[in-house]
């Protein structure tokens, strides 16, 4: 479509979001670039408040629009999302790029039966008559392998369980077919077994149908099953990127390693402490002229607190934006200075 | 839904009978004599007890209450003291006048109770919003018999263009759906509609901001809905307290005009009720008041069954 063939599926360039409250600003996101080809999954992790729902909800504009002001690029296959008419972002949406949220009870109308919130969509994109996008509807909740379909057509969403309804949100956003699906922490509100069964289906849709993914989640274990690469975020920032595996096996950035270490991996021994990263997230109204980590960061020197790392590659897909890990850059990345005492500020 | 209704239906009946209960007690424990209108002051002792047994006031209290409902039920609630015609009738004719005014005022005051609820909601915090609270403010303080007579003194007395007071012209028997009766009902109309349009547009705004307000208004846009399909989500969301609403409001309406049915004189109720009130008529108060609960009751009952038609939740609570 595009003269630009390999124009990637998503492109952000310096985008940054914020919010107008009560006089105050929030800076939710501040400068993230990144790109997604067709058909690549990247997970964006990060704890709450770290900017990545904000991100994910900008690459469809959903931010009502007076109270919030966005900069930068945001380029859609190519166009510029900033530049859309209403017209143009009601197509897109739904249409090429479709969302998913974390608790599908409150992202579907109650008073509507799950049937006609997808058969609503379909008349709406594909310009079906009723029955067609009906027989349609029923395609979309066979393909994310819903017990029952036909039954479940006419269900309301607050007579399904909760996987059952994630399976539902998920058979509503594919069902016209988009090239982008933007996830939004699809498995944090289900119980683990049905989190599996979720992440399982995401993967294989994704592999049926060539999807591309944008993947929420504040879980690196999910992340992990779904995900080629993996952004780190932290106050609104990308602090560290890189393809799944390398990201688990060599992680670079001090917030990196502490998430890592702050999971009960494959259960906890007895006696044996969970890693936690002390503080708290940083105010978002009130940011640092730094880096926004340096407060709880183990590692802080003195340039942290004054001068914001710029993201560098440690090699052609791994970025990191850390002063401290770019100092060490030759040294090994296994050796976590565990015992080491924390630097003065 | 046949489960559902047939519950509901079975739940009017001890409420109807608490009502009963309940209005027997507050006629018969207000003070007041209620053979005044009937008896000449200077009645003598043999006269007045030969009365006040007749009408069954020397029976004991449960005595009374249980014959009263006994026929109640048969559709016999007593003769009226002052008038001696059958309490049902008298009741019957008023209460036609008064669902005649009170579903003009709802019909009125819902559409534009729900018009300024909904543009309110929709553009919260803008001037329109503003404009319409204020309104709805206004008509839900406004002391209605007071806005009664200021209309009647613009339109009837000074711009003579229409009816001050009454139920039809004079000389007519009955109701007409024609002009000459219809202007008699305009003002009153709009005078009881000033409450439910307040009311009502209240409800809705909150109702239609709470909607909006809610993941999944994100989640149709994030389906690329235009405005026009989020809008007609948000009604069928915001419908069923709508209707709540305005069913409450024609029950009080059909009761509560006593004020307004008197400044204007309609034959309503409310004037009913009123006389039978100052003329001692226990029988008529008493059974006025219970075919106007019964009445609140049934509708009830309707916006009930109705809502559950609209909004799948509620059966299964």
């Amino acid at each position: 479509m595009s003269d630009l063939q390999p124009a990637a599926m998503v492109e952000t360039r310096g985008l940054k979001v914020r919010f107008e409250q009560a006089g105050k600003r929030i800076e939710a996101v501040n400068g993230v670039d990144l790109s997604v080809s067709r058909g690549e999954a990247l997970a964006l992790i990060g704890e709450s408040g770290s900017g990545k729902s904000v991100t994910l909800r900008a690459l469809m504009r959903l931010h009502p629009e007076r109270s919030t002001r966005i900069e930068g690029q945001i380029e859609i296959e190519g166009r510029e999302l900033m530049a859309m008419s209403r017209g143009e972002l009601s197509r897109l949406r739904g249409g090429e790029v479709a969302m998913i949220f974390q608790e599908p009870l409150l992202a579907l109308d109650p008073v509507y039966t799950v049937g006609q919130q997808i058969v609503e969509g379909l008349r709406r994109h594909r310009g079906l008559s009723r029955s067609e996008a009906r027989a349609r509807a029923l395609e979309a909740l066979k393909s994310v392998r819903i017990p029952s379909p036909e039954s479940r057509l006419d269900a309301y969403p607050h007579e399904m369980s909760g996987g059952m309804r994630q399976r539902a949100m998920i058979a509503l956003a594919l069902s016209c077919h988009p090239k982008l699906l933007l996830a939004d922490e699809p498995t944090t509100a289900l119980d683990a077994t049905v989190q599996i069964q979720i992440l399982i289906l995401l993967r294989e849709l994704r592999r049926e149908l060539g999807l591309a993914l944008i993947f929420v989640t504040h879980d690196i274990a999910a992340a992990a099953e779904v995900a080629d690469r993996v952004a780190v975020m932290y106050g609104g920032r990308i602090v560290e990127m890189a393809p799944v595996r390398e990201l688990l096996r060599a992680p670079r950035h001090p917030y990196t390693i502490a998430l890592l270490a702050s999971r009960p991996d494959g259960g906890l021994a007895k006696g044996k402490r969970l890693e936690t990263i002390p503080g708290s997230p940083p105010d978002l109204a009130a940011l640092p002229p730094g880096c926004a980590f340096a407060p709880r960061c183990r590692h802080a020197m003195a340039i942290c607190s004054s001068q914001l790392p710029p993201s560098e590659r440690i090699d052609s897909e791994h970025l990191v934006a850390c002063h401290w890990a770019m100092g060490r850059s030759d040294a090994d990345p296994y050796t976590q200075p565990r015992q080491e005492e924390r630097m003065d500020r | 839904m046949g489960g559902y209704v047939v519950r509901r239906l079975l739940l009017t009946i001890p409420i109807m009978l608490g009502v009963a209960l309940v209005c027997f007690m507050l006629v018969h424990l207000s003070p007041g004599d209620p053979l005044v209108s009937v008896l000449p002051p200077d009645a003598s002792q043999a006269l007045r007890e030969q009365m006040i047994s007749l009408y069954g006031f020397d029976q004991p209290y449960v005595v009374q209450f249980f014959k009263w409902l006994f026929n109640a039920l048969q559709g016999n609630l007593g003769t009226s003291i002052a008038t001696g015609r059958p309490v049902i009738d008298e009741v019957l004719v008023a209460a036609v006048n008064s669902l005649r005014l009170a579903v003009l005022a709802t019909l009125l005051g819902f559409c534009f109770g729900s018009l300024f609820g909904f543009v309110a909601g929709y553009f919260q915090n803008s001037w329109i919003d503003k404009l319409a609270s204020m309104l709805s403010i206004f008509g839900v303080s406004v002391p209605h018999y007071w806005l009664g007579m200021v209309l009647v003194i613009i339109f009837a007395s000074q711009l003579y263009w229409l009816p001050a007071t009454g139920g039809g012209p004079t000389g007519s028997d009955g109701w007409q759906w024609d002009w000459d009766h219809l202007q008699y009902m305009i003002l009153p109309a709009i005078t009881l509609s000033v409450i439910p349009t307040g009311i009502i547009s209240r409800t809705v705004r909150a109702v239609v901001a709470e909607t909006l307000a809610q993941e999944f208004i994100v989640g149709l846009r994030a389906r690329g809905l235009g405005e026009a399909a989020v809008f007609r989500h948000v009604v069928k969301n915001a419908a069923p307290t709508a209707l709540a609403v305005m069913g409450l409001q024609l029950g009080y309406l059909m009761g509560g005009s006593i004020l307004v049915e008197t400044v204007f004189s309609w034959p309503g109720t409310g004037l009913l009720l009123n006389t039978a009130i100052f003329q001692r008529d226990m029988p008529l108060l008493q059974g006025s008041i219970w075919v106007l609960a019964l009445f609140f009751v049934s509708l009830n009952l309707c916006v009930d069954i109705f809502q559950a038609l609209l909004d799948p939740r509620i059966e299964r609570s």
